[in-house]
């Protein structure tokens, strides 16, 4: 379940901050998320930011794409599955 | 720039589709999540998929499995303002939607954020509704945290949460399960962490993918999961590792283990689940609306013949159920299958029929 | 409906107002028509809407505004010129009379922008607690030119589906003030008279049929339409029309523009031979984001969605008000 959604964050004072919705500021929480920066990605459900979207791996999981269906693709994935 | 379109890309999509079609054997996937239900819906993914591949949707949607007594109770509430998100107010309860209710003179606000259900308490007495899996429970444990902080004696909460893995556990204990392999909910993991579906494989054979909400995404895991499936190698899979690791946001889970503990909870058509829920700790017994107002929840779902739990486990498909089109529809809807829009049998009787 | 009670459901322009419509109006009445406006003697067109909006102000209009821009359009889709408004006020004792003011200034301002006049009202006044601040009902009178007869038994296969522009813009406007969600800068109302461009658009093709898409948004109308001829109906979800702001809200709180109600957008129904009318519809100030979104067809019945990654998807007849949800 869970409707949530990216959004990047625009400002941040504190646990307060705001985000860029599709053109405007929305007011959001950042209790979860203290270490995200302005600039930074972040997925946002009920007021919360959840965390921070790794930009660096929604471009490497599009790359996999790429590789589909290959036992490296798994492979790939299974390493990335160790703590992060 | 983080670009969600680039994961609806119609040439990787067409890769994968015709990878998928050569797939000839037979097999079910439970998509747990409501939202990966809707997304499956929006996208008209099934119609891309062979018809060897069935996709089932699951008891992923904690509005729909909301159990009528709960519906009841907050109706006869009275002198207080009924805080909730908006899709509960059509859940039926024993007699009436909480939306008949408000017709009726029940005062109920709809609103997007627990936050705004604390500001609204400001000027009266407030009751949130605490519906939500682990992705909704930590803003609402932090509403509550705030609310202490504030002393703000007019709000509370009724704790209705549930939590995915024991309910997956307790889907597949029960009984002979015909399921191949599970999309898990990719919001719910952000909080939890991928580590959370070990039982999966370990206890029952059966292998997952943790998955985000685009088209590729959703594609992407059932790919991988057919990939388990030929291999016989059921194991959890986190494909949507630009949001998720593998043990969650500890943040989050500081706060609800602060406010909250672990409990038994009713899930509409399927019963109480040991250690399925969440209630409020006596620490903040002042905010919790169960004990506030001396609610106690129900069962009372066993008799109207609904089979969704049989549903839920794909064990039978809707039409199989007696209540189907006959009793139960989407404007009367007496299952949590069917008060879901995207659930199986709404599903089913929108575009199966 | 023995024991059943109005719901809001029933006024969201959805199954259940249809449900009403059919089960206790027309039962009662024997309408002439479903659609808004009707033609009565000497190509005359009447129509009637009443206004209940809240906040009764809002970004890009108020209640006012909105009382005639509504039924300036009921009137245009008829292919008819508006030319007279009747209104009626039913205001809650309290009311600021400042708020008054300001409300029927809109008004006047909308009827000068529209090209129609105020010839007639009425005003009453509720006890405090008996209605919701101010509602309006407006009745509007216009006249069919020669030769204009929209009517979606004209409607064939091939016809071209065009929206005038951005969908869901008014929904998202008054959700943002309703439901506090405190975007800024702050989503506007569409609303807006299209009087002016749909006789723009009945000069330069040839127009089978028109509606506005207000409540239950553009997929209603769509439904109504495949009802009504029996035709199917494919929309291309790539050729939609909507903001990235409207987008947003949709996916922050699982809405669907295309159910959406827009108070200054119009789904228009053209002859495949036209199809070039887009490009005229563009140069005019109420058509700027036209768009071509769909065709009529004999090869199914009831109304699909092309996703833009190629999934098809039905696009059902709501039975009640879409509702934000968490899941």
């Amino acid at each position: 379940m869970c409707l949530a959604i990216p959004a990047q964050v625009v400002q941040k004072d504190g646990e307060k901050g705001y985000v860029n919705l599709g053109g405007a500021r929305k007011e959001v929480m950042f209790t979860f998320t203290p270490e995200v920066e302005k600039g930074d990605w972040v997925l946002i459900h009920t007021g919360f930011a959840l965390n921070v979207i790794s930009e660096e791996d929604a471009e490497e999981t599009l790359k996999l794409f790429d590789e589909l269906g290959t036992i490296q693709d798994e492979m790939e994935l299974e390493n990335k599955n160790v703590e992060q | 720039m983080l670009n969600n379109k680039k994961f609806r890309d119609p040439a990787l999509i067409k890769k994968i589709v015709d990878d998928l079609n050569n797939w000839k054997k037979p097999i079910k996937i439970m998509e747990v999540c409501g939202s990966h239900t809707m997304a499956i819906g929006h996208w008209g993914i099934r119609k891309l998929l062979p018809p060897s591949i069935q996709l089932i949707s699951g008891p992923g949607c904690p509005v729909c499995v909301t159990p009528s007594s709960l519906i009841d109770e907050l109706i006869k509430l009275k002198g207080v303002t009924i805080a909730t998100f908006g899709d509960l107010i059509r859940v039926p309860g024993k007699e009436e939607t909480l939306e008949q209710a408000r017709a009726k003179g029940l005062d109920i606000k709809l609103i997007y954020s627990p936050l705004e259900a604390l500001k609204l308490a400001e000027k009266k007495q407030v009751v949130f509704v605490g519906i939500g899996f682990e992705t909704t429970i930590p803003g609402i444990a932090q509403t509550i945290f705030l609310a202490a902080k504030q002393k703000q004696f007019n709000f509370s909460v009724f704790p209705a949460f549930k939590l995915v893995p024991p309910a997956l556990d307790a889907l597949l204990s029960t009984e002979d399960i015909e399921l191949d392999g599970f999309l898990l909910p990719g919001h719910v993991s952000v909080i939890i962490g991928s580590e959370s579906y070990d039982l999966l494989p370990e206890k029952f054979g059966i292998g997952g993918v943790v998955t985000g909400f685009e088209p590729l995404d959703i594609l992407r895991a059932v790919k991988l999961l057919t990939n388990q499936i030929s291999k016989d190698n059921p194991q959890i899979i986190n494909e949507y590792n630009r949001v998720v690791d593998s043990s969650g946001n500890k943040i989050a889970k500081q706060i609800i283990e602060e406010i909250l503990q672990v409990e038994d909870a009713l899930w509409r058509g399927i019963g109480w689940i040991p250690d399925s829920g969440m209630g409020i700790k006596e620490k903040y017994a002042e905010f919790d609306a169960a004990k506030k107002y001396n609610i106690t929840l129900k069962d009372e779902e066993g008799n109207t013949g609904c089979r969704c739990a049989d549903v839920l486990k794909g064990k039978i498909i809707p039409p199989e159920c007696p209540l189907f089109e006959k009793v139960c529809t989407p404007a009367h809807p007496i299952g949590p299958c069917m008060v879901s829009s995207e659930g199986s049998c709404a599903a089913y009787y929108k575009y199966e029929r | 409906m023995k024991k059943e009670i109005i719901t809001l459901g029933h006024g969201s322009g959805a199954g259940l107002t249809r449900k009403l419509i059919s089960e206790i109006f027309d039962k009662n009445f024997h309408l002439p028509t479903l659609d808004d406006g009707v033609q009565i003697e000497n190509r005359t067109v009447v129509t009637t809407d009443a206004h209940v909006v809240q906040p009764i102000f809002f970004p890009g209009g108020d209640i006012g505004k909105l009382s005639i821009t509504g039924t300036v359009n009921d009137v245009a889709m008829t292919g008819a010129i508006p030319k007279y408004i009747l209104i009626t006020y039913i205001i809650e004792e309290g009311f600021k009379i400042d708020d008054l003011r300001k409300i029927t200034e809109s008004v006047q301002k909308a009827a000068i922008d529209a090209g129609v006049k105020i010839i007639a009202g009425d005003t009453k006044v509720v006890e405090k607690g008996k209605a919701d601040g101010i509602y309006i009902t407006t009745t509007g009178i216009g006249f069919l030119p020669e030769k204009v007869e929209l009517s979606s038994q004209k409607i064939e296969v091939g016809d071209k589906i065009i929206v005038n522009g951005n969908l869901g813009d008014h929904t998202v406007a008054i959700i943002n003030a309703r439901q506090n969600l405190e975007l800024d800068p702050a989503p506007k109302s569409d609303c807006a008279s299209l009087n002016h461009l749909v006789q723009f658009m009945l000069k330069n093709g040839d127009v089978h049929f028109l509606r506005d898409a207000t409540r239950g948004g553009v997929a209603t109308i769509l439904n109504e339409v495949s009802d009504d001829t029996g035709f199917g109906i494919i929309i291309d979800e790539e050729a939609l029309p909507i903001s990235e702001n409207v987008e947003a809200v949709c996916g922050l709180l699982g809405l669907d523009a295309l159910y959406m109600a827009n108070e200054g957008k119009l789904v228009s129904f053209i002859s495949q031979k036209d199809e070039n009318i887009i490009d005229k519809m563009k140069t005019h100030k109420s058509g700027k984001n036209s768009a071509i979104i769909g065709e009529v067809t004999n090869e199914f019945q009831g109304v699909y969605l092309r996703t833009s990654i190629g999934g098809l998807r039905p696009l059902l007849m709501l039975e009640s008000d879409p509702l934000p949800r968490i899941c």
